[in-house]
């Protein structure tokens, strides 16, 4: 009962973590394929995507089982580590965001800045290059971090596959969800979705460094919900601290 | 002149390139701070009590690592 208790915990952060990771990257992904699909046709927009995609999956059939190879205390050290410095820049942002000492993620801007960036390329062909590595390079760039978080979160909980499937499950779910809602994905409440993954990260990255150096985490994964509570409450505190401090830019954001 | 780089070279400089990004970029503080918790908590090694120290120490760290970055953006932006 005890081992399934925690097993589940651990299992829960990984699904949570890459889940909103890949979800959050997706939506600024889309952002620019939507883009390239409305200003230069569909054909282009799906091609980038799709090389997009295979070229990040492959990284993950690549990478995956080699880093399985490495000796796992040294492994989740160096994971650990990375854990730690991605999450904190995750969280950083998220926090300046919400304080409103840092400009929010507009999709509405990038979306306009995309189209008229590709209007002024000129006329689009049937094979329209500038669209598919418009679009190739969209999907590309922001799916490489999804990438590192599959790889990091999955080999050193020896769950490389259910985070993968968690991964592709999130992308499905967002593009499916992207392509109803089209152009309207300025609602998505990005910054707190980056907020909740910089905490997860950091908890993961916290927990692996420690195991990597050979601490006993008392209860185990279960210590991962208490990392988290603890990483929770000391953003809430920074963000409220930050807004009483800049009570302007705060009444910004809020409206 | 980097045109001029065998492909190679220009492949692994990217690669240097992208890591050095994804680490450090504009946050070095960042960087420095895992390393000073990483090392912090592995020299505890050798003290006596090390994994409840490090139970406690490890979070600590990092909660203060993340609160030193906010507290040097928060300078920028008095600054400007």
């Amino acid at each position: 009962m005890f081992v399934a208790t925690t097993v589940s915990s651990g299992v829960v952060v990984l699904v949570g973590a890459v889940f909103l990771a890949c979800a959050v990257e997706m939506v600024e992904a889309l952002t620019i394929v939507l883009a390239v699909g409305h200003t230069r046709g569909w054909r282009s927009a799906f091609e980038g995507t799709g090389a997009a995609l295979a070229a990040l999956a492959a990284l993950v059939a690549v990478f995956g089982p080699a880093l399985v190879r490495i000796p796992l205390s040294d492994l989740r050290l160096v994971v650990g580590g990375v854990l730690l410095i991605f999450g904190m820049q995750w969280l950083r942002k998220a926090i300046l965001r919400s304080s409103g000492l840092k400009a929010k993620h507009d999709e509405d801007a990038i979306y306009q800045e995309v189209v008229a960036e590709l209007r002024a390329a000129g006329s689009s062909p049937d094979r329209d290059r500038i669209a598919f590595v418009m679009a190739f390079k969209g999907v590309f760039l922001e799916g490489l971090e999804v990438v590192i978080t599959v790889l990091t979160l999955g080999t050193s909980a020896h769950r490389l596959g259910l985070a993968a499937t968690v991964a592709a499950i999130a992308v499905a779910l967002v593009g499916l969800v992207g392509a109803v809602v089209a152009k309207q994905l300025s609602s998505v409440p990005e910054n707190a979705m980056k907020m909740s993954v910089g905490i997860l990260l950091m908890s993961y990255g916290t927990f692996w460094t420690g195991e990597g150096l050979n601490v006993r985490w008392p209860g185990n994964d279960t210590m991962l919900v208490v990392l988290i509570g603890v990483y929770a409450a000391a953003t809430w505190l920074l963000v409220v601290t930050l807004r009483r401090e800049f009570p302007a830019l705060s009444e910004e954001v809020a409206s | 002149m980097s045109d001029e780089q065998p492909v190679p070279i220009r492949l692994l400089r990217s690669f240097a390139m992208f890591w050095w990004d994804f680490l450090v970029g504009d946050t070095p503080e960042i960087f420095v701070a895992a390393l000073v918790i990483i090392g912090a908590v592995a020299l505890m090694r050798d003290v006596g009590q090390f994994n409840a120290a490090a139970v406690v120490a490890l979070p600590l760290l990092a909660v203060g690592a993340l609160a030193v970055t906010i507290r040097r953006a928060q300078r920028a932006a008095r600054r400007k």
